[in-house]
Protein backbone atom coordinates (compact mmCIF):
# COMPACT_ATOMS: atom_id res chain seq x y z
CA UNK A 1 0.00 0.00 0.00
CA UNK A 2 2.92 1.83 0.60
CA UNK A 3 4.21 2.39 -2.90
CA UNK A 4 0.70 3.47 -3.88
CA UNK A 5 1.00 6.44 -1.51
CA UNK A 6 4.18 7.01 -3.18
CA UNK A 7 2.48 7.44 -6.54
CA UNK A 8 -0.44 9.39 -5.47
CA UNK A 9 2.02 11.49 -3.70
CA UNK A 10 3.60 11.99 -7.02
CA UNK A 11 0.45 13.92 -8.63
CA UNK A 12 0.87 17.27 -8.38
CA UNK A 13 -2.01 19.42 -6.68
CA UNK A 14 -2.29 16.66 -4.47
CA UNK A 15 -1.58 17.80 -0.60
CA UNK A 16 -2.72 15.34 1.80
CA UNK A 17 -4.75 12.04 1.24
CA UNK A 18 -6.74 10.67 3.51
CA UNK A 19 -6.63 7.02 4.91
CA UNK A 20 -9.19 5.74 4.16
CA UNK A 21 -9.23 7.26 0.49
CA UNK A 22 -5.52 5.40 0.61
CA UNK A 23 -7.59 2.20 0.85
CA UNK A 24 -9.60 2.34 -1.44
CA UNK A 25 -7.46 3.21 -4.50
CA UNK A 26 -5.26 0.85 -3.35
CA UNK A 27 -8.27 -1.76 -3.27
CA UNK A 28 -9.60 -0.25 -7.05
CA UNK A 29 -5.98 -0.61 -8.31
CA UNK A 30 -6.33 -4.92 -7.54
CA UNK A 31 -10.04 -4.81 -8.76
CA UNK A 32 -8.72 -2.77 -12.32
CA UNK A 33 -5.54 -5.51 -12.58
CA UNK A 34 -7.86 -8.55 -12.39
CA UNK A 35 -10.24 -6.38 -14.45
CA UNK A 36 -7.82 -5.57 -16.91
CA UNK A 37 -6.07 -9.21 -16.95
CA UNK A 38 -9.19 -11.14 -17.47
CA UNK A 39 -11.06 -8.62 -20.12
CA UNK A 40 -7.82 -9.15 -22.42
CA UNK A 41 -7.44 -12.64 -22.23
CA UNK A 42 -11.35 -12.81 -22.96
CA UNK A 43 -10.99 -11.16 -25.93
CA UNK A 44 -7.37 -11.75 -27.55
CA UNK A 45 -5.96 -14.55 -29.29
CA UNK A 46 -4.17 -15.69 -25.96
CA UNK A 47 -7.05 -18.31 -25.14
CA UNK A 48 -5.55 -20.77 -27.93
CA UNK A 49 -2.01 -20.46 -26.67
CA UNK A 50 -3.06 -20.33 -23.26
CA UNK A 51 -1.18 -17.24 -22.65
CA UNK A 52 -1.78 -14.06 -22.13
CA UNK A 53 0.71 -11.73 -24.28
CA UNK A 54 1.38 -7.87 -24.52
CA UNK A 55 -0.85 -7.73 -27.68
CA UNK A 56 -3.52 -8.68 -26.02
CA UNK A 57 -3.26 -6.11 -23.71
CA UNK A 58 -2.54 -3.71 -26.05
CA UNK A 59 -5.70 -4.71 -28.35
CA UNK A 60 -8.15 -4.72 -24.95
CA UNK A 61 -6.61 -0.50 -24.62
CA UNK A 62 -7.30 0.21 -28.48
CA UNK A 63 -10.60 -1.56 -28.20
CA UNK A 64 -12.35 -1.12 -24.87
CA UNK A 65 -13.69 2.31 -23.82
CA UNK A 66 -12.90 2.28 -20.09
CA UNK A 67 -9.32 1.36 -21.07
CA UNK A 68 -8.87 4.17 -23.46
CA UNK A 69 -6.34 6.02 -20.95
CA UNK A 70 -4.20 3.64 -21.21
CA UNK A 71 -3.08 2.93 -25.14
CA UNK A 72 -0.39 5.81 -24.16
CA UNK A 73 1.89 3.57 -22.70
CA UNK A 74 0.58 0.16 -23.71
CA UNK A 75 1.22 1.16 -27.62
CA UNK A 76 0.12 -1.71 -30.41
CA UNK A 77 3.45 -3.03 -31.96
CA UNK A 78 3.90 -2.18 -35.43
CA UNK A 79 6.46 -3.68 -37.71
CA UNK A 80 8.99 -1.38 -38.72
CA UNK A 81 8.28 -1.50 -42.52
CA UNK A 82 4.51 -1.29 -41.79
CA UNK A 83 5.41 2.43 -40.08
CA UNK A 84 7.84 3.68 -42.59
CA UNK A 85 4.78 2.61 -45.03
CA UNK A 86 2.23 4.71 -42.91
CA UNK A 87 4.48 7.85 -43.03
CA UNK A 88 5.09 7.52 -46.86
CA UNK A 89 1.23 7.49 -46.84
CA UNK A 90 1.05 10.40 -44.84
CA UNK A 91 3.58 12.62 -46.96
CA UNK A 92 1.77 11.06 -49.92
CA UNK A 93 -1.16 13.28 -49.06
CA UNK A 94 -0.21 15.87 -47.23
CA UNK A 95 1.70 16.34 -51.30
CA UNK A 96 -1.74 16.30 -52.25
CA UNK B 1 10.23 3.86 -21.75
CA UNK B 2 12.84 4.85 -19.81
CA UNK B 3 13.36 2.82 -15.85
CA UNK B 4 13.01 5.37 -13.52
CA UNK B 5 15.16 4.53 -10.70
CA UNK B 6 12.64 5.19 -8.37
CA UNK B 7 10.54 2.79 -9.85
CA UNK B 8 7.22 3.91 -9.34
CA UNK B 9 5.66 0.43 -9.84
CA UNK B 10 3.52 -1.97 -7.51
CA UNK B 11 5.57 -5.02 -6.67
CA UNK B 12 6.03 -7.12 -9.07
CA UNK B 13 5.04 -10.21 -6.36
CA UNK B 14 1.67 -8.65 -5.79
CA UNK B 15 1.18 -7.73 -9.36
CA UNK B 16 1.85 -11.55 -10.27
CA UNK B 17 -0.40 -12.40 -7.17
CA UNK B 18 -3.76 -10.74 -8.57
CA UNK B 19 -2.85 -11.48 -12.46
CA UNK B 20 -2.59 -15.40 -11.11
CA UNK B 21 -6.35 -15.14 -9.32
CA UNK B 22 -8.07 -13.09 -12.06
CA UNK B 23 -7.15 -15.56 -14.93
CA UNK B 24 -8.29 -19.20 -15.17
CA UNK B 25 -5.50 -21.85 -14.15
CA UNK B 26 -2.97 -22.84 -16.02
CA UNK B 27 -2.80 -19.92 -18.19
CA UNK B 28 0.69 -18.09 -18.60
CA UNK B 29 1.01 -14.79 -18.46
CA UNK B 30 4.73 -13.19 -20.69
CA UNK B 31 6.99 -10.92 -18.21
CA UNK B 32 5.80 -8.38 -21.23
CA UNK B 33 2.64 -9.03 -20.47
CA UNK B 34 3.15 -8.48 -16.84
CA UNK B 35 5.56 -5.58 -16.68
CA UNK B 36 2.77 -3.74 -18.88
CA UNK B 37 0.27 -4.53 -16.81
CA UNK B 38 2.25 -3.06 -13.76
CA UNK B 39 2.80 -0.16 -15.40
CA UNK B 40 -1.19 0.15 -16.45
CA UNK B 41 -1.36 -0.08 -12.56
CA UNK B 42 0.29 3.11 -11.60
CA UNK B 43 -1.41 5.34 -14.46
CA UNK B 44 -4.03 3.70 -12.95
CA UNK B 45 -3.61 4.78 -9.50
CA UNK B 46 -2.22 8.44 -11.16
CA UNK B 47 -5.54 8.84 -12.93
CA UNK B 48 -7.81 8.05 -10.48
CA UNK B 49 -5.76 10.49 -8.13
CA UNK B 50 -6.02 13.45 -10.50
CA UNK B 51 -9.49 12.59 -10.88
CA UNK B 52 -10.20 12.43 -7.19
CA UNK B 53 -8.50 15.16 -6.55
CA UNK B 54 -10.22 17.50 -9.21
CA UNK B 55 -13.24 16.51 -6.74
CA UNK B 56 -11.62 17.54 -3.63
CA UNK B 57 -10.40 20.74 -5.17
CA UNK B 58 -14.55 21.53 -6.36
CA UNK B 59 -15.52 20.75 -2.58
CA UNK B 60 -12.52 23.09 -1.84
CA UNK B 61 -10.71 20.67 0.48
CA UNK B 62 -6.95 20.10 0.36
CA UNK B 63 -7.86 16.20 1.93
CA UNK B 64 -8.46 13.37 -0.55
CA UNK B 65 -11.12 11.18 0.88
CA UNK B 66 -13.06 8.35 0.66
CA UNK B 67 -15.84 10.23 -1.43
CA UNK B 68 -13.69 11.92 -3.41
CA UNK B 69 -12.12 8.31 -4.97
CA UNK B 70 -15.70 6.71 -5.27
CA UNK B 71 -16.72 9.58 -7.36
CA UNK B 72 -13.34 9.60 -9.39
CA UNK B 73 -14.20 5.59 -10.21
CA UNK B 74 -17.68 6.58 -11.48
CA UNK B 75 -15.97 9.40 -13.50
CA UNK B 76 -13.82 6.64 -15.31
CA UNK B 77 -16.57 4.37 -15.91
CA UNK B 78 -15.39 2.03 -13.39
CA UNK B 79 -18.58 1.26 -11.56
CA UNK B 80 -18.44 -2.39 -11.60
CA UNK B 81 -16.27 -1.43 -8.69
CA UNK B 82 -18.10 0.45 -6.49
CA UNK B 83 -19.77 -2.33 -4.68
CA UNK B 84 -17.13 -4.48 -3.64
CA UNK B 85 -15.04 -1.14 -2.63
CA UNK B 86 -17.82 -0.10 -0.53
CA UNK B 87 -18.00 -3.66 1.09
CA UNK B 88 -14.15 -3.67 1.37
CA UNK B 89 -13.64 0.15 2.81
CA UNK B 90 -16.48 -1.14 5.57
CA UNK B 91 -14.08 -4.23 6.57
CA UNK B 92 -11.33 -2.11 6.37
CA UNK B 93 -12.91 0.52 8.85
CA UNK B 94 -14.03 -1.88 11.17
CA UNK B 95 -10.65 -2.85 11.74
CA UNK B 96 -8.88 0.16 11.81
CA UNK B 97 -11.71 0.41 14.37
CA UNK B 98 -10.48 -2.93 16.79
CA UNK B 99 -6.63 -1.37 16.04
CA UNK B 100 -7.32 1.57 17.59
CA UNK B 101 -9.13 0.56 20.54
CA UNK B 102 -6.61 -2.19 20.93
CA UNK B 103 -3.74 0.51 21.25
CA UNK B 104 -6.65 2.72 23.65
CA UNK B 105 -6.37 -0.44 25.77
CA UNK B 106 -2.76 -0.18 25.58
CA UNK B 107 -2.36 3.41 26.26
CA UNK B 108 -4.89 2.98 29.58
CA UNK B 109 -2.71 -0.02 30.55
CA UNK B 110 0.44 2.20 30.32
CA UNK B 111 -1.58 4.92 32.42
CA UNK B 112 -2.03 2.58 35.07
CA UNK B 113 1.37 0.80 35.16
CA UNK B 114 2.27 4.74 35.35
CA UNK B 115 0.44 5.42 38.46
CA UNK B 116 1.62 2.66 40.55
CA UNK B 117 5.06 2.44 42.02
CA UNK B 118 7.29 -0.44 41.01
CA UNK B 119 10.92 -1.14 40.61
CA UNK B 120 12.72 2.02 39.37
CA UNK B 121 15.18 -0.63 37.22
CA UNK B 122 11.99 -2.93 35.56
CA UNK B 123 10.20 0.55 35.29
CA UNK B 124 12.64 1.95 32.82
CA UNK B 125 12.71 -1.25 31.01
CA UNK B 126 9.14 -1.00 30.16
CA UNK B 127 9.53 2.00 29.57
CA UNK B 128 11.91 1.57 26.84
CA UNK B 129 9.70 -1.15 25.23
CA UNK B 130 7.07 1.15 25.14
CA UNK B 131 8.55 3.83 23.93
CA UNK B 132 9.35 1.58 20.82
CA UNK B 133 6.12 0.34 21.03
CA UNK B 134 4.79 4.33 20.82
CA UNK B 135 6.58 4.76 17.28
CA UNK B 136 4.83 1.86 15.48
CA UNK B 137 1.64 3.24 17.13
CA UNK B 138 2.48 6.88 16.08
CA UNK B 139 0.14 6.70 13.30
CA UNK B 140 -2.64 5.67 15.22
CA UNK B 141 -2.35 7.61 17.70
CA UNK B 142 -2.14 10.49 15.60
CA UNK B 143 -5.53 9.78 14.28
CA UNK B 144 -7.00 9.38 17.80
CA UNK B 145 -6.21 12.54 18.57
CA UNK B 146 -8.61 13.67 15.35
CA UNK B 147 -10.78 11.69 16.74
CA UNK B 148 -11.32 13.29 19.90
CA UNK B 149 -11.43 16.56 19.00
Amino acid sequence: MSRVKLIMKSSPDVSCINQDALFLTTKATELFVQHLALSSYNKGSGKQKNTLSYSDLADAAEETETFQFLTDILPKKILARDYLKSLEEMEEVDDN
Amino acid sequence: MAERPEDLNLPNAVITRIIKEALPEGVNVSKEARRAISQAASVFVLYATSCANSFAMKAKRKTLNAGDVMAAMEEMEFERFLPPLREALEAYKKGQKGKKEASEQKRKDKEKKNGTENDKSREEEDDEEEHMEDELDADNEGEEEDVEN
